[in-house]
């Protein structure tokens, strides 16, 4: 059993996504997590899929989609364990006027802290810049410290940042 | 008034992707003595079980409309009416929409941000006597009893989800020194 991560990015079309879920599934590949959506109209697909075939096999298989306007990698990569996490998770929220830096500078204070981004999605509409990141905190950190640091990071920034717990409500 | 109800037995809790979980439970006589005893397993195995609030007869391998909830612990919990066994339940009125990220017992290793009315008002049967009751509640009561009447309508959170990056693993947090912690 292999298990393979699959890049596809390019120009979006209708179809992409029925035609890479075909190849896979003629391979004999289970196709596992997987996320997808539109970066500035670019389509871009990332995910992980199991079964027997090689990364060669796969893809070759993908070729056809590969047209000039379509990217796709495949790279064997090795299992891994799931670790549970220790601590909480927090939902970073950021908006302001677009400059160069604002990721770079805030992921840099939530990895400074031992944060751990669990999700990203950044979006630029207009000249307004929106950030939301789930963060793992480990229990061991101080958490006012890290809220106070990117409250003057962010304003340093021009930017306005909100940290709060995110919560499961189990039922 | 809830009457007394007999002794339950607890019950193995079944999860997705079983097929009781996506099929619309039938409406119950409230005083067949079979129903009787399955609100009484409702709620024995909601008690055994850590941290659940609420559980749907679906949620047992039974499909029918019957569900239980008592959130009368939970920290979110405003208005409480302590523990509800109610039977063939619908939403009279609903208001305020907010969203949330859930969990199932049904469904344990996801959780998925969905949006339920704050305020509510539930019409259903008790068991045994069938007397009709109207239920108005909110914040994390009214949270629990949609999400239980949905099981009853052969529907799970994941059906209700916000959109299609609404779906997370869900995180179990150990404490330090736990054997399986990092």
């Amino acid at each position: 059993m292999t298990s393979l991560a699959i890049t596809v990015v390019g120009h979006d079309r209708p179809g992409i996504i029925a035609q890479a879920a075909e190849v896979l599934s003629k391979c004999g590949m289970n196709l596992e997590d997987s996320s997808m959506t539109l970066l500035r109209g670019h389509f871009a697909m990332t995910l992980i899929c199991a079964g027997e075939a090689d990364a060669a096999q796969v893809e070759a298989a993908l070729q056809p989609m590969v047209n000039g306007s379509l990217d796709v990698t495949v790279r064997e990569v090795p299992e891994e364990p799931d670790v549970p996490p220790l601590g909480a998770t927090y939902l970073v929220t950021v908006h302001g006027a677009d400059r160069l830096g604002i990721v770079a500078r805030l992921a840099g204070v939530i990895a400074e802290a031992g944060g751990n981004i669990t999700d990203l999605t950044t979006r630029l509409s207009g000249t307004l810049y929106v950030l939301l990141a789930e963060v793992d905190i480990p229990r061991s950190a101080d958490v006012e410290a890290l809220q106070a640091r990117l409250a003057q990071v962010s304003a340093e920034l021009g930017v306005d940042c909100t940290m709060r717990l995110l919560e499961n409500d189990q039922l | 008034m809830l009457p007394t109800l007999p002794e339950g037995r607890v019950l193995d809790v079944v999860r997705a992707p079983s097929h009781t979980l996506s099929v619309p439970g039938s409406l119950v006589d409230p005083a067949d003595p079979l129903i009787v005893q399955l609100c009484a397993d409702l709620v024995a195995t909601m008690r055994v079980s850590p941290g659940c609030v609420g559980l749907a007869a679906p949620q047992v391998g039974v499909s029918a409309q019957a569900f239980c909830i008592d959130v009368s612990s939970h920290p979110k919990t405003r208005t409480s009416h302590g523990l509800i066994v109610l039977l063939n339940a619908e939403i009279v009125e609903a208001s305020r929409n907010e969203r949330g990220r859930e969990g199932c017992m049904s469904v344990p290793d996801l959780t998925g941000d969905v949006k339920r009315a704050t305020k509510i008002t539930m019409a259903g049967q008790l068991p045994l006597s069938g007397e009709r009751v109207l239920i108005s509640t909110d914040a994390f009561e009214a949270r629990a009893l949609q999400h239980e009447l949905d099981h009853c309508n052969g529907l799970l959170f994941l059906d209700r989800v916000t959109g299609a990056h609404a779906v997370y693993p869900r995180k179990v947090y150990q404490q330090p020194g736990d054997p399986l912690a990092p």
